[in-house]
């Protein structure tokens, strides 16, 4: 277990950001348990994983780059793709549901053009769903930025996200 | 810290919180705080500041007193006032009426049913305490009950108050945690792990998320007792990642902890020694299941094993390893407190203590509730939810989440209880309680669920892998109206198929809301169907038994079957 402590492998990059991936990991003396720590060191860091970070990981902490791919995609929170400026996370969840978030997501991609999952094409906002935030007091709710919103109305939704993209960009016409 | 020392240093806290003539307690937890609460204290820390009023008038930031719904929520003690719907225009007028009779116009009637008909045990610190300083924690009794585990009782007598107290596992399946306990004492090996399940992933539950919220320090201490009782020095706290401020509080309340000698080497100056770290979840509903979330913690895919052996003889890198649920953690403190014939006074025979559950949907009164076992179903919608708004009439209320059934409206006076929500095709489950109105399709709502469990099967075993996709395929036909007899038979089946023989809890309890809506409204899959292009064009289903007649006793006989540790720890 002694050899597995010492790190031989180099970062990707020089970006100052890989510090607090190794840090984490070097907290975790680098054993194969703290690989998922480590893949929130990085999506945290880089907004999300990619290969050369996937390999780096692996090689660090010693796992197959099978079992880290395996990890990444098993897990819904981990994203394989860049994320937009401005990211909207809309809850799905059974309250929310019951009080019509799918309207919500509709009235989105028809204003806007995103599909959840997606990132508009300017990369300036992506469009996420959530299985419950744990705020169905507040359904329907969305985390706009971080900021959790409740009682949401189409309108108003899609006016903050517009207002958040910067009114510049043109309105989609229907 | 000796427990004088930590008896000494409640009292200091009292005499420190006495000395304040009004306590304005805000609420911080999530509803409240993306609500604007944070902005209401700002103004009530300025206006106190401005009237130079500061010594004896206290602003603290609490956890949830429930009423998400009329949230932000500000309590004032020692007057034992409630404000709902505060605007931070409302703090001058708060502070006015401090020495005088309370601001009519935002008062919340703590003697409405909604707060009347609480029995507040795991929430009892909830809304009362600032869940970010121990020492409050401390000031009102904490870590006593640990304090009292280590110097009066043996582990096994701690085990044994467990047991007397009837407490069942509260993520849902409802196993006796004393005798989880007991086998986890009874494990040979030197390392053994305590584990704490915070993966609260029911959608339309956020019971735990509030109790870590509001009260971290008192899951702590509960799993504290725990690894006493069972031998453990090592303990994991899973938490999902969706739930930043409640792994914000928890990792404030652990470095507090462990600097006041509560928790890590030689606890309260004892040999006991205990650590524990935290890990976030990445978003798997299925690493609630107990194998899952220990694969999990040991870094890998969330998938579950087969069981036996038990985590409790073989579990996190194959040690003994207990799992409890947040809530199950949450009540051991006070059944330690006040002994187990107090806990099991309360309930009903076989349910004891209280349970949380998270009023939702179509409710006026939406959020947090801790009512006793036994409860009715219509007590808790009608009375203590306030019933559904806007003139609509109730249809269903649903338990459980995906794992769980809608209980139709002639059903409402069952009591709340283990056994009885089983018998009605539902399960307690983790406390998720949503409301739905007329406008609710039952069709869509099961076709929603089964789209949850489909998208969260973690595949590694075929009956929940493909049997999902093919209900929530079949579901989909009877939503858009165009399903056959056929299809009815075969969504019978696969429900069925997947529930008798998935791996694990997910997959078996996947078909449930089928089942249920099936049920008790089976009329609606029938106004789904369209004519079969046979000859006859037969598409009645007269004359074929509707499971609502099958005997209850029969169903329950079936659903009981091997089921009883098969849900979330």
């Amino acid at each position: 277990m002694a050899i597995l402590t010492a790190k031989t492998i180099r970062p990707p990059s020089d970006d100052k950001r890989w510090r607090v991936v190794d840090a984490t990991m070097r907290r975790h003396g680098y054993k194969p348990s703290a690989l998922i720590e480590a893949l929130h060191a990085v999506q945290q860091a880089f907004g999300y994983l990619d290969e050369p970070s996937l390999c780096y990981v692996a090689g660090s902490l010693g796992v197959p780059l099978s079992r880290v791919y395996g990890v990444a995609t098993f897990y819904h929170y981990f994203s394989m793709k860049p994320q937009g400026e401005h990211t909207c996370v809309v809850c799905t969840g059974t309250a929310c549901y019951i009080k019509n978030s799918p309207a919500l997501l509709r009235a989105i991609e028809a204003d806007l053009g995103v599909a959840p999952g997606e990132t508009t094409a300017d990369g300036k906002l992506s469009l996420l769903t959530a299985r419950c935030l744990g705020t169905c007091g507040l359904a329907p709710a969305a985390v706009l930025d971080g900021q959790v919103v409740g009682r949401l109305r189409t309108v108003e939704l899609v006016g903050r996200l517009r207002d958040l993209i910067g009114t510049e960009q043109e309105a989609v016409t229907l | 810290m000796t427990p004088d020392e930590l008896i000494e240093l409640a009292a200091a806290q009292r005499t420190r919180l006495n000395g304040f003539a009004h306590q304005i307690n805000v609420c911080m937890a999530t509803a409240c705080h993306s609500s604007g609460s944070e902005e209401i204290k700002d103004r009530l820390t300025a206006q106190v500041k401005s009237r130079g009023i500061q010594k004896h008038c206290l602003i603290r930031s609490v956890g949830c007193p429930g009423l998400c719904t009329a949230g932000p929520m500000v309590g004032i003690e020692p007057e034992g006032r409630l404000y709902q719907n505060v605007s931070p225009d409302d703090a001058g007028d708060l502070l006015d009426s401090l020495e005088s009779t309370p601001v009519e116009r935002i008062q919340a009637q703590t003697g409405d049913p909604f707060f009347a008909r609480q029995q507040r045990i795991v929430l009892e610190h909830a809304g009362e305490i600032d869940p970010e300083q121990i020492d409050e924690y401390i000031a009102v009794g904490g870590y006593q009950a640990l304090a009292k585990a280590l110097y009066a009782m043996t582990p096994a007598e701690v085990v044994d108050e467990i047991t007397k107290s009837g407490l069942r596992g509260r993520g849902g399946a409802g196993f006796p945690t004393g005798l989880k306990w007991r086998t986890v004492a009874k494990g040979g090996g030197d390392r053994k792990f305590v584990i704490c399940n915070g993966d609260e992933g029911d959608p339309g539950a956020f019971m735990d998320r509030s109790v870590l919220e509001s009260d971290p320090h008192r899951v702590l201490e509960g799993m504290a007792v725990a690894a006493y009782a069972v031998g453990a020095q090592e303990g994991y706290l899973y938490v999902r990642a969706e739930y930043p401020l409640a792994i914000r509080r928890l990792t404030t309340a652990l470095r507090q902890a462990r600097q006041r000698n509560l928790l890590g080497v030689n606890v309260l100056e004892t040999p006991f020694s205990f650590q524990v770290e935290i890990r976030v979840g990445a978003g798997a509903f299925v690493c609630g299941e107990e194998t899952a979330l220990i694969a999990s913690i040991e870094g890998g895919r969330g998938q579950p094993r087969p069981r036996p052996p038990y985590p409790a003889e073989s579990g996190l890198w194959g040690c003994p390893t207990l799992i409890n649920n947040v809530e199950t953690l949450a009540n051991i403190v006070p059944i330690i407190r006040n002994g187990g014939d107090w806990f099991a006074g309360i309930g009903t025979e076989k349910s004891k203590g209280t349970k949380v559950f998270a009023l939702s949907g179509q409710v006026k009164n939406t959020g947090l509730i801790e009512v006793p076992m036994g409860i009715t179903l219509r007590e808790i919608v009608f009375e203590i939810g306030g019933g559904v708004p806007d003139g609509r009439a109730f249809k269903a209320v649903q338990t459980g989440g995906p794992s769980g059934g809608c209980i139709p409206d002639g059903l409402l006076d069952s009591p709340v209880d283990y056994e009885s929500l089983t018998r009605l095709g539902s399960i307690m489950g983790s406390g998720g309680m949503i409301v739905m109105d007329e406008t609710s399709s039952m069709v869509e709502v099961a076709r929603y669920f089964m789209e949850f469990s489909m998208t969260e099967s973690c595949g590694k075993c075929i009956p929940c892998r493909v049997g999902t996709v093919e209900m929530h395929a079949l579901l989909t036909r009877f939503a858009e109206k165009r399903a056959k007899t056929a299809d009815l038979d075969l969504l019978e089946l696969l429900c069925d198929l997947t529930k008798s023989t998935s791996l694990c809890g997910l997959g078996q309890a996947a078909p449930n809301p089928v089942l249920s809506t099936l049920r008790y409204f089976r009329d609606e899959y029938l106004a789904a169907m369209v004519a079969d292009e046979s000859p006859d064009g037969d598409v009645t289903r007269e004359g074929r038994p509707s499971p609502a007649v099958i005997p209850l006793t029969v169903v329950a006989a079936r659903s009981s079957d091997g089921g009883e540790e098969g849900g979330r720890s």
